[in-house]
């Protein structure tokens, strides 16, 4: 075991554990923050069914986002779904025997890689070219996107331009899972993508990416519209109520 | 008409996304509260030494007690979808009124002092310092919001400004920066009842006066009622239907309705406005103190239904928040809605034929139809998600002959607000609500164009007080924007049913 496989092992520990802990603290504390009044943006659905629906579009398909903006629907949209695509590709470094759906996606992956740079290319050409956005643009904003497309870069690189042991970096990561360390191959192009990926995976909690768990809490998307026949009372609003 | 020391936007065949204007709409702001009206709400007098600190504090106060607020001020990825979507920014130029950028001046200062990227790299992720600059910023431009929620349907999180600026207008109260026109409307609620300040004596010779109206042009008994114990209906209006054009003839309308129906209603001296400011200055205790009014004058009445007139913020409050602020409502009739609109109450009758429109007594006017913000993006009427666009246009339908609607994206709950509401309806203000009214002036200028449109109606006090002073800026005539229960008024066949 080399040093710097060492050092990977610990820190995709850290990270993980960074990521998920994060993760779980946001989500509990959103979940334990009242939402003192029923604020659907109407018309909303009636029921929890309609919740779920109304939900399920916004999350799979993006429907406000669509309504609002067809170019930004279609490069976000477009990296969303693609970084799932990838995502699940790379399930094939995690599983033995790697699952047959993942088998199945391996070839589309690498599209979806190229779609997912593309995409975020696109989104941040935005960030120049339309001047409101470029206005509303912080340096993190930039950041975000150009780690993003150095990660789907440097992958891609590996895929196009020089290979790296796929087999080695497969026995690594399962080696974390299993609490059984192995040794990580050391081309540069490898552990850029790792040390990028680390970089993504401690920052989520810390940042704007916090959307991707805030989107089911949103009480314009996510309340019933039932005011008038539900009285909903946040419990600090019922103390009110005693004096 | 006011004297205009700005340029209006021009009205063009299309609406455009402007240039960027930076600080087109730099100032002051509206008014500051005075002491006395501070202190009539709770707040402090005028700013406190440690403001910083307090507001601080007030803020972290806030998100923990409002998920939605902490979601939207941690969620926005500035994808730019709502930049475009504010009348206030179309009307302007003025980037600080782009929804996003306008959340940013809280969400900066939420950033630096809650958040750990903020903490330590405050320039990274755009993060402020808490300053002076920072809380004039504030105070003119979370007063250049009027909170019609139309960037939060665009939002691919749905965060909303309203809320963020609701949030902001209470930090700034608690610190002793509020501002004159809504905390002064408050005091006189909290005091006497309604907004204008009319005193019982004052709203009932108002009252008599408009049944003496309506006999000289009907010949027919018409009742205005005011405390009538036992009453089968209260109904809560906004105080501006008492006062002035075109209000007035949107309550005779009301009272014309409730005559036919033979159904005994009453107005309450005590809770004499719907009107809920408290909602605009984004603080519970004031919203819940004037809500409770209407409950107390329900019980003293004995009312067994309670009816809101045509006024937008009020139907939002009512609908969506009445029975959270002052419920359970389980002393009143449970076969009807606990509050109804006046346009339920209304289409409910027609639909049951137990009044009489004819609406070739209409024939006249052209009529299109303002989908007022609070009733389309914040509230319901009827059963079906969107009762709140059919019913009002089922009533005015059944009222006149011949109806258009105005653009599709700039209707229902892609409609643009009026320019004049969430607490902007005053002259200190005159500037920003002539160009926040632009796209609706827009699109109502295009169906006049092509349609021949004559009259605008809305379910909105706001609405109709901020129309009847920009539509002349614009070069429409002032009298177009009329009540809907005006078409109803002028239709109902009196004598005929009864």
């Amino acid at each position: 075991m080399s040093p710097t496989s060492i050092l990977f092992a610990i820190a995709f520990y850290l990270a993980a554990t960074v990521l998920v802990a994060g993760l779980l603290y946001r989500v509990v504390d959103y979940a334990r923050t009242p939402a003192p009044l029923k604020i659907p943006t109407t018309p909303a659905p009636t029921t929890r069914t309609g919740v779920v629906l109304r939900m399920s579009h916004e999350v799979l398909l993006f429907s406000s986002l669509f309504r609002a903006n067809k170019w930004i629907w279609l490069f976000g949209f477009a990296f969303h779904v693609a970084l799932a695509v990838v995502l699940a590709r790379h399930l094939r470094y995690f599983t033995e025997p790697v699952w047959w759906p993942v088998a199945l996606i391996q070839p589309i992956g690498i599209y979806a890689g190229l779609a997912m740079v593309g995409a975020l290319a696109m989104l941040w050409l935005r960030r120049f070219v339309v001047p409101r956005v470029r206005y509303i643009s912080a340096p993190s904003d930039h950041l975000w996107l150009l780690l993003l497309i150095l990660i789907g870069a440097s992958g891609l690189a590996m895929k196009f331009v020089t290979h790296t042991d796929v087999i080695a970096v497969k026995a690594f990561f399962l080696g974390l899972l299993y609490f059984d360390w192995q040794p990580l191959p050391t081309d540069p192009l490898l552990l850029l993508h790792l040390i990028l990926v680390l970089a993504l995976m401690i920052g989520f909690p810390f940042s704007k990416l916090l959307h991707a768990p805030g989107i089911f809490f949103s009480p314009t998307r996510n309340q019933v519209d039932d005011p008038r026949e539900r009285r909903h009372l946040a419990p600090w609003a019922a103390e009110l109520e005693k004096r | 008409m006011a004297k205009i020391d700005f340029e209006l936007p021009k009205l063009g065949p299309n609406l455009e996304i402007p240039v960027l204007q930076p600080d087109a709409m730099l100032g002051a702001g509206p008014f500051v509260a005075k002491p006395d009206h501070q202190e009539k709400l709770g707040f402090p007098g005028e700013l406190v030494d440690d403001w910083q600190q307090v507001a601080i504090d007030k803020l972290g106060e806030l998100v923990n007690k409002s998920r939605g607020l902490k979601v939207f001020l941690d969620s926005c990825v500035k994808c730019g979808a709502c930049t475009d979507k504010c009348h206030y920014f179309i009307g302007t130029g003025d980037p600080k009124n782009m929804p996003v950028a306008r959340q940013d001046l809280l969400r900066s200062v939420y950033r630096r002092y809650f958040t750990f990227a903020g903490k330590h790299f405050p320039k990274l992720v755009g993060a402020r310092d808490l300053t002076e600059e920072v809380l004039d910023e504030w105070y003119n431009y979370f007063h250049q919001c009027s909170q019609c929620r139309r960037c939060s349907v665009f939002c691919p999180y749905g965060i909303d400004t309203a809320e963020i600026s609701m949030a902001a207008r209470d930090i700034m109260d608690a610190v002793g920066k509020g501002q004159k026109y809504c905390n002064e409307i408050i005091g006189k609620v909290h005091k006497i009842g309604n907004n204008l300040g009319l005193p019982e004596p004052a709203l009932i010779n108002t009252l008599e006066g408009l049944e003496e109206d309506i006999k000289d042009e009907t010949g027919v008994d018409v009742r205005l009622p005011v405390d009538v114990q036992g009453a089968e209906v209260m109904l809560v209006t906004p105080s501006a239907d008492f006062f002035a054009e075109p209000h007035v003839d949107g309550l005779i309308g009301y009272a014309k309705v409730f005559h036919q129906a033979g159904i005994s209603w009453t107005l309450s001296s005590y809770a004499s406005e719907a009107a809920n400011f408290g909602m605009f200055i984004g603080n519970y205790e004031n919203m819940r103190k004037v809500s409770l009014r209407i409950r107390q004058a329900a019980l003293d009445l004995g009312v067994k239904r309670i009816v809101f007139g045509e006024c937008g913020h009020a139907w939002r409050v009512a609908y969506s928040f009445l029975n959270t602020l002052a419920g359970p409502f389980d002393f009143l009739d449970q076969r009807y809605p606990v509050p109804q609109h006046i346009c339920e109450f209304t289409n409910d009758l027609i639909t049951r034929g137990a009044l009489h429109l004819d609406p070739s007594a209409n024939d006249d006017k052209v009529v299109t139809f303002h989908d007022s913000c609070n009733v389309a993006r914040a509230s319901r009427m009827g059963d079906q998600p969107g009762g709140q666009f059919e019913i009002p246009r089922a009533v005015i339908r059944a009222s006149v002959n011949r109806f258009v609607d105005m653009a599709d994206e700039t209707i229902r709950d892609r409609t643009f607000c009026c320019g004049g509401g969430g607490g902007l309806l005053t002259d200190d203000l005159l500037e920003l609500r002539a160009k926040g009214a632009m796209p609706r002036m827009q699109a109502l200028k295009q169906v006049i164009d092509d349609h021949g449109v004559t009259h605008m109606a809305a379910i909105c006090a706001i609405c109709k007080s901020q129309f009847s002073k920009v539509l002349p800026m614009y070069g429409m005539q002032m009298d177009m924007i009329i009540s809907v229960h005006q078409l109803v008024g002028d239709a109902i066949q009196l004598g005929t049913k009864e």
